[in-house]
C-alpha cells in the first residue's frame, strides 16, 4: 500500500528537552493510523510538526511524495492536511455553522469587495458552501439540532464533534485527530468511532489519530505507531503492537532497571 | 407572538432580515431616518449628522478591535488622513464629494496597512501603544507639513458638491452622511456573512488554530486594518465637509479614545453595539447639558455646579455600563427583543 504521509528521521527539541528524536514512520493511504504512547512521548509535538506549527531541527515530512519543509501552516491546510486539537480549539464567538464554514476557508476565493457587497460570485460561493456543509457534514455528523447555537454553550462531546465537522469542511486528504474521544462517555465514544470509520470508508480520507483509549485504538486502527520518549519503539498492525515487549514495558513499566537506564541514556555505558 | 419560521432555501436562511416583523421594523426605521431632517430643529439635525459620522467611524473600529481583536488607538489619526485628503482635494482639484470621499478612504486604508504591519508580532496593549505612536506621528505631520496641511491653522473647505448641487447646510449634509452610514454598516454586516468576516473572528478567538485552518494571519490582519481605516477615512472626510475646516486639533488623541469607548460601551464584536455606542457617546454629553438647563429654574446655581460635573457623570456612566453590562448596550437591546418575541411567556 502506498503511503500518503511519510515521517523521516524527525527531530525536535526545545532547548535541552528532546521532544522527538529521529522519528520515522509512514501513514498508508486510506487507513486509520494511530500514534500511541505514554504522556509526554511527543505525540502532539509530532502533530504540530506535521501541521507546520513547529519547525523540526532535523528530518523531513513527505506528503503525497513531496517534502513539506518550509511550507507554511495555511498552505498545508490548502494541500489537504486538516486537524483537530487536543484541547478543543473552536472559535467561541461564532455559531456552530460559522465554525464549520470556516473550515472551508481555504477552498473559497471571494475577495473583500465581493464580501462587502455580498453579491454575485461571493454570494453564490457562500451558498454553495452552506449547501455542502449542510448536506454532507452537518447531516453526516448528526449535529443539525445545534447549528445555530454558539459553540461555547455545547457539551464537551458535541464540541469535539463540531471540531471534527470543521476539519471535514477543509475537504481533507489526511485528517489528523488529536485525542478525539478523550473525556467522552461510552456512547459518545462509540459515535465518534463510527464517524471515524465512515470518514475513512465513505470519504476515502486517511485518518491519523493520537488516542489513549486502547479499546478504541485496537478496534478501529489499521496501523499503529508507538512513541516513547520521542522515539518510535514499534510500528505495525494492532495485534503486532499489542504483543510487542517494548510496548508493554513502555506502558506498564519493567522491573529490569538496567534496561530502563539504557533506554534513558543510550550513549552512556551502564555502570 | 411568532413561534417559528420555516425557510425554503439557504438564501432565505442567510438573509440579514429573516422575518417579516424585522423587515417592517427596518423599513420603519429607514422611514424615520428619512423624515427626521424635516421635523428636527437645527440643533437636532446637527446632532444627527454627528451621530452619523460617529457611527461610520465606530463601525470601522469595531471591525478591527471588536471583531479582529486588534486594539487600536489610531482611529483619530486615520480620520485625520481622510479629513485632510478631502480638504486638500477640494481645494486643489474641485472633484465632487463621492470621489474625494473614496480617495480619502483609500489613502487612510493605505496608512492603516502601514500602521498595521507590526500587528503580526505585537498584540493587545503593545499594539495599542504602537498605534498610539502612529497617531502621534500623524498628528505631527498634520501640524508641521505646512505646504500641504496648512500647519496649525489647518485648511478650510468649499462645501461638498455633486452635479452642480452644493451641500452647504446641515440639512444637505444629513442626506450625504446618513445614507452613507446606513450603506457602510450594511456592507460591514455583509462582510461578517462571508469567509473574510469569519477569518477576522477566528483571528480574534484563536489565532494559532486559525492559521492551521488555513488563514494567513498577516494578510487578514492587514485587511482588517485597511477596512477599518477606510471607514475612518470616509468618516474623517465627512467630518471635514461638515465643519468645513480641518486643523490638527480636529482629530485629537482623545477622539481615538472616544471611539474605542464607543465600541466597548456599545458591545465589542457587535455591529449594532457599535451604532448604539456611537449614539450613546455622542448624545449623552448633550443630554447632560440639557438636564443642567432644565434644572436651572429650580436651582439657579445648577450650571455652576453641573458644568464641571458633566465629565465626571459621563465617565461614571461609562464605568457603570462596563460593570453592569459587560457585553454592552447591544445586550440590553437583545434582552428587550427576546422579551417581546417570547411574550406572553417568560424566557
Amino acid at each position: 500500500m502506498s503511503s500518503i504521509l511519510e515521517i523521516n528521521n524527525l527531530s525536535l527539541s526545545f532547548g535541552g528537552v528532546k521532544a522527538l528524536q529521529g522519528v520515522s514512520f509512514r501513514v498508508p493511504e486510506n487507513t486509520v493510523t494511530t500514534v500511541i504512547g505514554p504522556n509526554g512521548a511527543g505525540k502532539t509535538s509530532l502533530f504540530n510538526c506535521i501541521s507546520g506549527f513547529y519547525k523540526p531541527q532535523q528530518g523531513t515530512i513527505t506528503y503525497q511524495g513531496k517534502a513539506l519543509t518550509g511550507t507554511k501552516p495555511p498552505a498545508r491546510a490548502a494541500l489537504g492536511l486538516a486537524r483537530t486539537f487536543q484541547n478543543i480549539a473552536l472559535f467561541r464567538g461564532m455559531t456552530v455553522l460559522d465554525n464549520i464554514k470556516l473550515g472551508a476557508h481555504v477552498h473559497m476565493k471571494s475577495g473583500l469587495l465581493g464580501s462587502l457587497a455580498y453579491f454575485g460570485a461571493a454570494r453564490r460561493e457562500e451558498m454553495a458552501v452552506r449547501q455542502e456543509v449542510e448536506r454532507h457534514i452537518i447531516d453526516f455528523l448528526e449535529i443539525d439540532h445545534i447549528r445555530r447555537q454558539p459553540v461555547a454553550s455545547l457539551s464537551y462531546g458535541l464540541q469535539k464533534r463540531v471540531e471534527l465537522a470543521r476539519a471535514l469542511a477543509m475537504r481533507p486528504k489526511v485528517l489528523m485527530l488529536d485525542e478525539p474521544v478523550a473525556g467522552m462517555n461510552r456512547e459518545e465514544k462509540e459515535d465518534m468511532a463510527r464517524f471515524i470509520l465512515d470518514i475513512r470508508e465513505e470519504w476515502g480520507v486517511t485518518v491519523l489519530m493520537v488516542e489513549h483509549d486502547m479499546g478504541m485504538v485496537m478496534d478501529i486502527s489499521d496501523h499503529i505507531a508507538v512513541l516513547n520518549f520521542g522515539q518510535v519503539i514499534a510500528e505495525g498492525l494492532p495485534s503486532e503492537v499489542q504483543n510487542n515487549q517494548q510496548v508493554i514495558e513502555a506502558y506498564l513499566g519493567t522491573s529490569d532497571m538496567d534496561s530502563l537506564r539504557k533506554k534513558l541514556n543510550p550513549d552512556r555505558e551502564v555502570a | 407572538m411568532r413561534i417559528g419560521d420555516a425557510k425554503q432555501s439557504y438564501e432565505a436562511d442567510e438573509a440579514i432580515l429573516t422575518s417579516s416583523t424585522q423587515k417592517i421594523w427596518f423599513a420603519l426605521f429607514l422611514l424615520a431616518l428619512l423624515l427626521f431632517p424635516f421635523m428636527a430643529d437645527a440643533y437636532l439635525l446637527y446632532l444627527g449628522c454627528l451621530v452619523g459620522i460617529a457611527v461610520i467611524s465606530t463601525t470601522g473600529l469595531n471591525i478591527l478591535t471588536g471583531f479582529t481583536g486588534l486594539i487600536s488607538l489610531g482611529q483619530a489619526g486615520f480620520m485625520g488622513v481622510g479629513g485632510y485628503t478631502v480638504a486638500w482635494l477640494s481645494a486643489n482639484t474641485g472633484l465632487p464629494f463621492p470621489v474625494t470621499l473614496i480617495l480619502a478612504g483609500l489613502l487612510a486604508a493605505a496608512v492603516g496597512i502601514l500602521v498595521g504591519l507590526p500587528s503580526l508580532r505585537v498584540k493587545g496593549l503593545y499594539l495599542a501603544i504602537a498605534t498610539l505612536a502612529a497617531s502621534v506621528f500623524l498628528h505631527f505631520i498634520f501640524a508641521e507639513w505646512e505646504s500641504v496641511t496648512g500647519g496649525m491653522g489647518g485648511l478650510s473647505l468649499e462645501p461638498a458638491h455633486l452635479f452642480g448641487l452644493t451641500f452647504q447646510s446641515d440639512f444637505g449634509m444629513y442626506f450625504i452622511i446618513v445614507p452613507l452610514a446606513v450603506l457602510m454598516v450594511l456592507a460591514a454586516r455583509n462582510v461578517f456573512r462571508t469567509r473574510i468576516g469569519r477569518a477576522f473572528i477566528a483571528i480574534r478567538d484563536r489565532d494559532i488554530s486559525a492559521e492551521i485552518l488555513g488563514i494567513n494571519l498577516l494578510h487578514y490582519k492587514l485587511m482588517s486594518f485597511a477596512l477599518s481605516s477606510f471607514y475612518a477615512g470616509v468618516a474623517g472626510g465627512l467630518f471635514a465637509y461638515f465643519f468645513r475646516v480641518v486643523t490638527p486639533e480636529s482629530f485629537p488623541l482623545s477622539m481615538s479614545i472616544f471611539y474605542l469607548a464607543a465600541v466597548i460601551v456599545g458591545g465589542m464584536g457587535n455591529l449594532l453595539g457599535g451604532i448604539l455606542g456611537a449614539a450613546f457617546m455622542t448624545l449623552i454629553p448633550e443630554i447632560l447639558k440639557l438636564l443642567t438647563t432644565a434644572l436651572t429654574p429650580f436651582y439657579p446655581n445648577a450650571p455652576i455646579f453641573m458644568s464641571p460635573m458633566l465629565e465626571i457623570i459621563f465617565g461614571a456612566l461609562i464605568v457603570g455600563f462596563l460593570i453592569f453590562e459587560p457585553h454592552g448596550l447591544a445586550e440590553i437591546w437583545h434582552r428587550i427583543r427576546r422579551f417581546f418575541s417570547l411574550w406572553p411567556f417568560k424566557n
